[in-house]
């Protein structure tokens, strides 16, 4: 699956201000707009891990928020939840518990993942009440309007629209397409 | 072979042409007139079914963002041929605060009039129109069926209209 030009690219660059692991001047970046309610987004989560995997310092993988609050009652709730955690340093601790419990994330679930992942829980609950974090989620979410993501998961691979299956070999086939091994 | 007329898919109005008037239930016991958001943009947003999985990612998309149109001060409308109970059941059980107009009687007339029916199958097209405040399209588009075309390219042409009323 190429990647898609005509497509909106990326509106948002990848900067500082993104939850990224993989190294900074990685070859292939893959940013993901996803919901951690969302189950093609939990379909897709261990497909994620295992292309880091995989590919290693290769590859720079960011996530940003795009809750559809629509369909998901927890979906904004979560994502403030990572940021809350972020903010502790334990953003990706957080995304991995919320996307291996997509089915139990009323707010009870959430402090107890927070206490797992062993943020300050005190912290943790007066950021996620007074939602302290719902400006970011929201800036994430319209960034990817801009960049036309109408549903989630949505990828962008070097700043394109990856419109392919969210399968290992098709994702696996895209990135390293992208930036061909020397 | 004479082709059926009425499978021949009118051509989508385009930026510039006069956005045709209508009236139109949005519940059981509410309608909706265009004419009644003059000075205001609409966005109207023509989609094939209530329950449908992409038309409900759609709605839900630009329900997210209602905020956004307000600020860019546009209305949004959804448009398809189910009637007006199916809206309300669709709207309670998705969360849908854009208002739902049923093109149910006669069967799909103003989407015949944006050139957005697809007579083929009874059911509007995925269709998207801008109009301005004086009632003139400024921007339409035209998605697959099966392709949810996002918000982008409408929020693109409300800023559009935007810069054009400023300036």
């Amino acid at each position: 699956m190429k990647l898609d030009q005509h497509a909106p690219p990326l509106a948002v660059p990848v900067s500082e201000k993104d939850h990224a692991q993989g190294p900074a001047d990685a070859p292939i970046v893959l940013v993901e707009y996803g919901d951690y309610e969302c189950p093609y987004c939990g379909r897709a989560y261990p497909v994620v891990k295992e292309l880091q995997r995989r590919l290693g310092d290769r590859l720079r993988f960011v996530f940003r928020n795009f809750p559809l609050n629509t369909l998901h009652e927890h979906a904004g709730v979560a994502a403030q939840a990572a940021e809350a955690a972020a903010s502790q340093g334990k953003f990706w601790e957080m995304h991995d518990i919320l996307y291996e419990h997509q089915d139990e994330l009323a707010n009870t679930d959430i402090v107890q993942y927070a206490l797992k992942v062993g943020v300050e829980i005190y912290q943790f609950e007066a950021d996620l009440s007074g939602e302290k974090y719902a400006k970011r989620v929201r800036d994430d979410f319209r960034g990817g309007v801009r960049s036309g993501v109408n549903g989630t998961p949505t990828f962008f691979i070097n700043g394109l629209r990856y419109n392919g299956e969210h399968t290992l070999d098709a994702m696996l086939a895209a990135l390293e397409n992208a930036a061909p091994r020397k | 072979m004479t082709p059926d007329v009425n499978n021949v898919a009118a051509p989508l109005l385009s930026a510039g042409a006069t956005a045709p008037p209508f009236t139109l239930s949005a519940g059981p016991d509410k309608s909706i007139s265009l004419k009644q958001f003059r000075g205001r943009a609409v966005v109207l947003v023509f989609y094939p079914a209530d329950w449908s999985p992409v038309c409900g990612d759609q709605l839900a998309l630009y329900n997210e963002i209602l905020p956004d149109f307000a600020e860019l001060d546009a209305q949004v409308l959804g448009i398809s041929v189910d009637g007006p109970w199916c809206h309300r059941a669709y709207a309670e059980a998705r969360r849908l605060r854009i208002p739902l107009l049923s093109d149910f009687e006669p069967k799909g007339a103003v989407a015949r009039s944006y050139g957005a029916y697809e007579a083929a199958g009874g059911i509007c097209r995925r269709a998207l129109f801008v109009i301005d405040g004086d009632g003139i399209i400024r921007w339409s588009y035209l998605s697959p069926f099966d392709v949810n075309p996002g918000a982008d390219g409408i929020l693109a042409a409300l800023e559009n209209l935007q810069g054009r009323t400023v300036s």
